[in-house]
């Protein structure tokens, strides 16, 4: 089963490079009111459906993909 | 009885840099530095445990995040939880952030230059067995060298932890925290390398007064264990 991790800074978190992006593409003469930067993890997952492997992808989030102090994250299961 | 040189170790993981620095270092100021692989279950007999600068594990997913599952960290986790001096630089803050040893997080700094300069540190506390040659409202010189340094702290951080603060906005840290201790105060993060300032050829030897802490809290350490 696939499963897609978005890891995002959370909300009131300092995000310099996210600010970077933003003021580079208002160079380009893009109008953004605020961009944000995080992270995609894909993976292949061993489970039996899809609530197993939300679980499974769950735990690895809180363990090792996200810092809980800094980052939010989001587990898509792709099926 | 002349008093024992103490064994310091200083872990290499892949990817450290300033291994051997703190390993000259701390042999200058009189301690026995051994060199400890990342690969090691085991620690050696040892007073003290350096974690030193540098981008191990490629700083891949976060820096110091690869580096909590080493073997080596694994064994320094539970001599810090027996009570063991566990002082970590730079990448080995950020180690001791991720191993749960040390509260809070280094992030990308605020300006996302990589910032390379000597700065001033005040001193916070010199009840610790880092900051004992110091004195509290001290101002010491060391350099730092990072591109994450930015100290996000953790809410409800117990003011007594910050051990040492930058004097000027380094990196855009909380409180302008750069060094912080656990809550037993037996293990230290900073982001400054006092390692590279323990010579004034090197433009500082503020550095070693807080080597020279260590050194001598562990000296104390074994003393102590000896003549238990």
């Amino acid at each position: 089963m696939r499963a897609t991790v978005l890891v995002r800074p959370k909300e009131g978190i300092l995000d310099p490079q996210g600010q970077a992006v933003g003021s580079a593409l208002g160079h380009l003469g893009f109008e953004v009111g605020s961009a944000r930067v995080g992270k995609v993890i894909d993976l292949e997952v061993d489970a039996p459906d899809e609530a197993a492997a939300r679980a499974e992808v769950e735990k690895m989030c809180e363990q090792l993909l996200a810092n809980p102090l800094m980052e939010s994250y989001e587990v898509e299961i792709v099926g | 009885m002349a008093s024992p040189q103490p064994r310091i170790g200083v872990v290499t993981y892949p990817g450290s840099q300033d291994d051997r620095d703190a390993l000259w270092a701390l042999s200058a100021l009189d301690a026995e530095a051994v060199h400890v692989w990342h690969e090691e279950r085991e620690l050696p007999d040892l007073d003290a445990v350096v974690l030193p600068g540098g981008f191990s594990y490629g700083d891949y997913l976060r820096c110091g995040a690869i580096a909590r599952f080493s073997p080596a960290t694994q064994a320094i986790v539970e001599f810090a939880r027996d009570g063991g001096i566990v002082l970590g630089i730079c990448n080995g803050f950020q180690i001791l952030c991720e191993a749960g040893l040390l509260p809070g997080v280094l992030a990308r700094n605020a300006s996302l230059r990589f910032v390379c300069r000597d700065v001033p540190l005040t001193v916070e506390r010199d009840d610790t067995p880092f900051t004992s040659r110091c004195s509290a409202g001290q101002t010491l010189v060391i350099p730092v060298k990072h591109g994450d340094g930015r100290y996000v702290a953790p809410a409800g951080l117990d003011p007594r932890q910050v051990v040492l603060r930058y004097a000027e906005d380094c990196n855009g840290s909380d409180d302008d925290i750069a060094g912080v201790c656990n809550e037993a105060g037996n293990v230290l993060g900073l982001m400054p390398h006092p390692e590279h300032a323990v010579d004034p050829l090197l433009g500082s030897a503020d550095g070693a007064l807080l080597l020279a802490s260590l050194v001598e809290a562990a000296r104390s350490r074994a003393l102590a264990l000896t003549s238990a």
